[in-house]
């Protein structure tokens, strides 16, 4: 009884929170990878691509709740999600016209690409901000728990409770059709075909009829798709602030790297590693030690391994152990 | 290649002298004079990206780390030692960082000196479980004794009671060493990998700053840090000050004020032209001329017998004692050290607008680009409640729109600077005074 307590104890605070944060930050780091595969640099500016898709579901989605319009016990943020994405891509199509094309025109190399980026995400930044403001903005309704801890308890006659958010399941849900969709994208249709081909080879691409043109604007429309999704994800889970998404550029260009640039497998893996590394070194063991040592041995600290300031400093750790071991990632990425 | 007309730099220099000279004139000295000492202190930290991006190639996103390393250096020299806080732990937390420093050199030893196997994997294990324990058994003691000292007013260890002005070449070599341990890792990353290696080491030591109170008091800030120049108040009672003020026909409170700024300003007019001149001969050096052939093609540069990897390290490190110098100075000018300041959109990036904008490579550019960049900075925010207020002039009164918009203009500066990068990149890519 006491291992099965543990059990929960530990899916309830870290299996179940790491696998929505990992789906999350999987998203945006297959996002990442795809630029960086495709387009062949980092861009620094999807964290505010993520930001300002999300913004568009939210206020989309506001505009449903005045009219009404719900698909409860669903929260209405997925019905907006279909315009949200259209209104970032429209916006990341609008950049790459306006800034990126010159630079691809020119063949400009890879690094002044990311200092481009580096204006671009100022430029979304600010935008953001200036449309929404920078206070945190809650959109979720519908209802809010698949499984109660109360119902958990009654179910199984345990002690500890687990608790599935609405939004967690939603989101691992979502992650799983999205990546179903994009392998199956990028295997078995001509376009997923030209776009792996373009990835690998620009040149031979290039050669036999490609057109770079249209390779490019596809990626930008799925990448543009993946920050909505994932971003609107993150927002029903936690809260929609612009600054928070800034600051998610940085476990997810983890995970991307973690798992390899340019592997859109790595992308997914990564997010994961990196997901419950946080959640694990960050986690206060006892409660689950309480149920697993004999008594007289239980801890009497909170057996933290460090402090939840401290969480992106596990994910660099790990990213600069993974950089030292196997330079190009787990699942070898490129390097341009 | 094109040459740059001889008069182009002090045209440029002279053109943000006037909108600085506009801003005493139109706004008040005092704000001008805040405008020109920060644009002097991000004129070093444009200096020390200049020195890696512009020099060697070097893509470091982690300018704030070292700015911040240089504001800590400023607690650690020139604070009080607090005494009780050291009798109480003080020792304890030295003999638990030695430890910590221990197990990590025994891992590496153990790491290279045993043939891989699994016999090496566990050894690596236990060394690393169990001095990790350890260290936080002994750290963790110490830690809760200083920081229960007195919380509200220390529960830190204090500096070294040293003056104000040695915490600058302190903030220079503590941001060197921190260079030299990155460096030694991340360096051997390609630019992108590097660059968001550097971006997360860079939010590692703010984070640690902010949570380990036992340092610099974390999120609580060290305040009242001491200052190189004499204090307002004082001025204000000494006759004498009175007297002059009121010769130039100034009232002593404005003139004061003004008194301490022009302080500041030849103070870090000081270190900025030694800072420049020691860059100009570098740049015309010929380790200069390597560093720029290593730039432009390390493969060929490390055929001819360079050694491109030691020169990276040595320029990663020079350039962020500079950053560190900078970091330190702005901490002296604020008088305080407040962790949560340290935003990377504002301390990393708008650093590399200033580098780009000014022109990569070129010392003078950075300079102008570090003063340039500053002053927009400041003064798109009125501007930008102008130019909203003009458009909404129109809107009737209270309108939901109008409010939010007047509201918004607080965020035009971060568009601005965007759109100023963009810009300048698409347009004049070498930036407004180029490389020569």
């Amino acid at each position: 009884m006491d291992f099965l307590n543990a059990v929960v104890a530990l899916s309830n605070y870290v299996v179940v929170p790491a696998m929505a944060y990992g789906s999350q930050l999987a998203l945006g780091a297959l996002g990442v990878t795809l630029i960086y595969g495709i387009l062949r640099f980092s861009n620094f500016a999807h964290g505010d691509t993520m930001a300002f898709g999300t913004m568009a579901v939210v206020m989309v989605t506001w505009a449903f709740q005045a009219m009404g319009v719900s698909i409860a016990p669903l929260p209405t943020a997925l019905l907006a999600l279909p315009f949200g994405i259209a209104i970032c891509a429209a916006l990341v199509l609008g950049t790459d016209r306006l800034v990126y094309r010159f630079y691809r025109a020119q063949k400009a190399k890879p690094v002044i690409l990311v200092i481009v980026s580096m204006g671009v995400m100022f430029v979304l930044n600010g935008l953001v901000r200036f449309i929404i403001g920078v206070d945190d903005q809650r959109f979720g309704d519908g209802a809010r728990l698949i499984l109660s801890a109360r119902d958990f308890k009654k179910m199984t006659g345990l002690d500890e409770g687990l608790v599935i958010k609405t939004s967690q399941g939603l989101t691992v849900l979502t992650a799983v059709i999205v990546v179903a969709w994009l392998y199956w994208f990028l295997t078995h249709t001509r376009s997923g075909k030209s776009m792996r081909a373009y990835s690998d080879n620009e040149d031979l691409a290039l050669l036999s009829g490609i057109n770079p043109e249209r390779v490019v604007m596809i990626t930008w429309i799925i990448v543009a798709a993946l920050a909505t999704i994932a971003g609107t994800l993150y927002g029903l889970d936690k809260s929609f602030k612009p600054f928070t998404y800034f600051q998610l550029l940085l476990p997810i260009f983890a995970a991307a790297i973690v798992g390899g640039l340019g592997s859109p497998l790595g992308a997914i893996a990564g997010g994961f590693v990196i997901a419950f590394s946080e959640v694990t070194v960050t986690y206060a063991w006892k409660k689950v030690l309480v149920y697993l040592l004999p008594e007289g041995l239980e801890p009497t600290g909170l057996v933290q391994l460090l402090s939840t300031d401290y969480k992106f400093a596990v994910s660099f750790v790990i990213l600069l152990i993974v950089l030292l071991f196997r330079p190009t990632g787990l699942f070898a990425g490129k390097s341009v | 290649m094109n040459q740059m007309s001889k008069y182009r730099a002090p045209f440029l220099f002279g053109l943000v002298a006037v909108a600085i000279l506009g801003t005493g004139f139109l706004q008040s000295w005092n704000s001008a004079l805040l405008i020109v000492n920060m644009g002097l202190v991000s004129a070093v930290m444009a200096l020390g990206v200049n020195l890696q991006w512009g020099f060697a190639g070097l893509f470091n996103v982690g300018v704030v780390g070292f700015l911040a390393l240089g504001g800590l250096a400023t607690v650690l020299t020139s604070m009080p030692p607090v005494a009780e806080a050291w009798s109480a732990g003080g020792l304890r937390i030295l003999a638990g960082l030695a430890l910590g420093a221990a197990t990590l050199t025994l891992a590496v030893i153990t790491f290279k000196h045993m043939q891989k196997s699994r016999t090496r994997t566990a050894a690596l294990l236990v060394i690393l479980v169990g001095g990790f324990f350890l260290f936080r058994f002994v750290f963790d003691g110490g830690v809760a004794a200083v920081e229960a000292v007195n919380p509200a007013a220390t529960g830190y260890l204090g500096g070294l009671g040293l003056p104000v002005l040695l915490a600058w070449p302190m903030g220079g070599v503590l941001a060197a060493g921190a260079a030299w341990l990155i460096g030694k890792t991340a360096l051997g990353l390609r630019s992108d990998y590097l660059a968001i290696a550097t971006l997360g080491i860079a939010e590692i030591i703010i984070a640690v700053m902010k949570n380990e109170d036992w340092l610099a008091r974390g999120v609580k800030n060290v305040i009242g840090l001491p200052r190189p120049v004499p204090y307002e108040v004082d001025l204000q009672s000494d006759p004498a000050f009175v007297a002059s003020a009121a010769n130039l026909g100034i009232d002593p409170v404005t003139a004061s004020t003004l008194y301490v700024k022009l302080g500041y300003m030849a103070l870090f007019t000081v270190v900025l032209l030694i800072l420049f001149w020691m860059a100009q001969r570098a740049l015309h050096s010929p380790w200069g001329r390597m560093m720029r052939a290593i730039r432009d093609n390390e493969v060929a540069a490390n055929a001819m017998g360079k050694d491109v990897t030691a020169r990276h390290l040595q320029v990663f490190i020079l350039g962020s004692a500079v950053c560190g110098i900078a970091g330190a100075m702005m901490t002296t000018l604020d008088g305080q050290l407040t962790p949560g300041s340290y935003q990377p959109l504002r301390y990393t990036f708008l650093i590399w607008v200033m580098v780009i904008v000014g022109g990569s490579g070129n010392n003078l550019g950075s300079i102008l680009g570090g003063m340039l960049i500053w002053f927009l900075w400041v003064q798109v925010e009125p501007m930008g409640h102008f130019l909203l207020g003009l458009i909404t002039a129109g809107m009737a009164d209270g309108s939901a729109l109008k409010s939010h918009l007047l509201d918004s203009a607080a965020h035009m500066r971060l568009l601005t600077m965007g759109l100023i990068l963009l810009l300048v990149l698409r347009f004049s890519p070498r930036g407004l005074i180029p490389e020569e």
